[in-house]
């Protein structure tokens, strides 16, 4: 068990370097000089102001110099500062984190409260007419794309019936009514297509759960229904929602991104594509290399919750 | 995607009709609307008073913005008062072309790289998927968006070739599970029984044995792309305008829901229906292709 630890640990760092370099490699490619993006037009052909600025940012050392400084400075936790805004990349991210998590956790916490009892109720009643109009509903909802579904919310809660708020974001710790009202429509968006995957997820687990043979021993011992679904047939089916429920940050991560756009959030994502569009490449290459360090780090997690849990593989290990 | 035994085309086209006939209804229909979409979008220059998607009428006073429904403009007008209608069609062309892209290239490279390494296994699987892994590390919007922006220029053929490019880890992966699976069949342990070549083998046995699962998963997978470029285009960072593409129509006309919300509705309608669409028919070419490969 130790051992196994430790060998996902090796491995998860190992990716975690690859992933920063590869990040770096692809950043640095960007075409245009990101000093050009510091001064006006006129002083780009002023030499040796242009070679100054180029010798502070340390853009004439060769390549691998250049990333082996960044990983020095970015394992004790600098980053660099945006090249535009002269801000610590870092603090940028520890500053916009908060946001992006909660609207991440909001809505995965939405969409588990909606597909487990819709995943259940869809096993239960398999074959059905209730389990066929559930499963009709989901592959529709996996078929709207988030930011359409977000945009048809915003005409109708925020611009119709005056709701909500269409764009912006209230932090937690100014106003919590404030904050609920901000996170609502951007999580529901997000939730949507999540809650279709995760309801088809604990459907065909719980069908093949409740084929078990414990599960018919439980009804002929006379339990009740209700408590043989979710005391004894979710928890093994639990197992594997929260392979997908990981497997799926990868997209939710992305899903942020859009909605921060849409819904004019102050998040990571919405930091990202600004610094996309300004060519602020140490920002670029801090939040990616950041989201991608938090999901692959999600992940051996998941793995390894996975294996502490189930206790057939824990024995295989 | 009818099985390689077939060999006239008489014959051929009847398979076809009868897998057609095998649908259920729905599917049936989500066929019939992937069929028109795609024959009206190759065919869209040939259509007859197809107004020019680019065309901005009120510019010589002869168009009016955000217009309704029309005899002129059958679904309307957007905010540069251009023939929804026919941008909607031309629209058309960017998503296919960038999902037939991704479609191609993940079938083909990734497929090829899946069943290659599913099958020789050792030091050259080890590094192809450490690869692919560190590939798979980043979250596919995340990457794609860091990646388009590499790009001088951002048209058609560039975004086609990068979400291409980007679509063939995940094709490895699925060809090289598959690969494990069909490497231990008994037929590949006969035919290295008789002394047959690896290369031989890999073609003969594992790549046609492979190959009808990357398909069933690529169509699945090609609704996922339809999102992708819908997503990038929303962001403005897919085809530069004023090239149509769906994700472009919405981007250009969401500052305005409030007071037409029409041309907002239509490209998100067709984006809803197309990756409908593609889901349908592509979940049941998936388990229509899992009971084949149960009786294989």
């Amino acid at each position: 068990m130790g051992k196994m630890l430790a060998v996902r640990f090796v491995r998860l760092i190992a990716t975690i370097l690859a992933v920063s370099f590869l990040t770096f490699l692809m950043v640095n490619l960007l075409p245009g000089d990101p000093i050009n993006a510091l001064i006006p037009p006129e002083a780009q052909h002023d030499q040796e102001f242009v070679e100054q600025l180029r010798e502070e940012f340390g853009l004439n050392d060769p390549m691998l110099v250049r990333y082996g400084k960044w990983l020095g400075d970015a394992v004790t936790g600098d980053l660099g500062k945006s090249v535009i805004t002269k801000q610590p990349v870092a603090q940028e991210i520890w500053r916009r984190l908060p946001i992006t998590s909660e609207l991440a956790i909001v809505s995965v916490v939405f969409s588990l409260m909606m597909a487990v009892p819709l995943g259940t109720l869809s096993a239960y009643k398999q074959g059905k007419r209730v389990d066929q109009g559930i499963s009709a509903v989901a592959q529709v909802s996996l078929s709207i794309p988030n930011f359409v579904l977000g945009l048809f919310l915003i005409y109708l809660f925020a611009m119709k019936l005056r709701w909500l708020p269409a764009t912006g974001w209230t932090r937690l710790t100014e106003s919590v009514s404030g904050n609920i009202k901000s996170v609502l429509l951007p999580a529901m968006s997000l939730a949507l297509a999540e809650i279709a995957v995760y309801t088809r997820v604990v459907r065909s687990d719980m069908v093949s759960t409740l084929q078990e043979d414990y599960v018919l021993s439980a009804r002929a011992k006379g339990l009740k229904d209700r408590f043989i679904l979710f005391r004894h047939a979710l928890r093994p089916s639990s197992l594997t929602l929260i392979t997908v429920v990981g497997l799926n940050v990868g997209a939710l991560i992305g899903g942020t991104v859009v909605m921060e756009v849409l819904f004019a959030i102050p998040g990571l994502g919405k930091r990202l594509l600004d610094a996309i569009f300004q060519r602020d490449f140490l920002m670029v290459q801090g939040i990616t290399v950041f989201i991608a360090i938090v999901y692959v780090t999600i992940n051996t997690v998941v793995d390894i919750i996975y294996m502490l849990v189930d206790p057939r593989i824990r024995k295989k290990v | 995607m009818s099985s390689p035994s077939s060999s006239s085309s008489p014959s051929r086209f009847r398979m076809v009709f009868r897998v057609f006939w095998a649908m259920p209804i729905v599917t049936k229909l989500c066929t019939f609307w992937l069929t028109t979409i795609i024959l009206t979008a190759v065919f869209a220059d040939f259509i007859p008073k197809l107004a020019d998607p680019n065309y901005q009428g009120f510019l010589f006073g002869t168009d009016v913005t955000n217009d309704g429904q029309s005899w002129h403009h059958w679904l309307g007008t957007d905010n540069s008062s251009r023939d929804i209608l026919s941008r909607l069609i031309y629209g058309t062309r960017v998503s296919l072309t960038v999902a037939v892209t991704a479609v191609a290239f993940g079938t083909f490279f990734g497929g090829l790289l899946g069943s290659f390494v599913g099958y020789v296994r050792g030091r050259r699987e080890a590094a192809i998927m450490a690869t692919i892994d560190v590939i798979l590390a980043f979250p596919a919007l995340v990457l794609l968006l860091t990646v388009v922006t590499l790009m001088e220029k951002r048209d058609l053929l560039v975004i086609s070739l990068v979400v291409g490019v980007l679509a063939i880890p995940r094709y490895a992966r699925v060809a090289r599970a598959n690969a494990l699976a069909v490497s231990r069949r008994e037929f590949v342990a006969a035919a290295r029984a008789i002394g047959t070549k690896d290369r031989t083998i890999l073609w003969r046995e594992v790549v046609p044995n492979v190959m009808p699962t990357v398909f069933a998963y690529a169509l699945v997978a090609a609704a996922v792309t339809v999102v992708l470029e819908g997503t990038l285009a929303f962001l403005g960072l897919s085809v530069e305008p004023p090239t149509a593409s769906w994700g472009v129509m919405i981007n250009s006309s969401r500052a305005d829901l409030r007071i037409n919300i029409w041309p907002v509705v239509w490209p998100s309608l067709m984006l809803v229906f197309t990756v409908y669409s593609l889901n349908n028919v592509g979940d049941w070419f998936r388990i229509r292709t899992a009971h084949k490969a149960a009786a294989l």
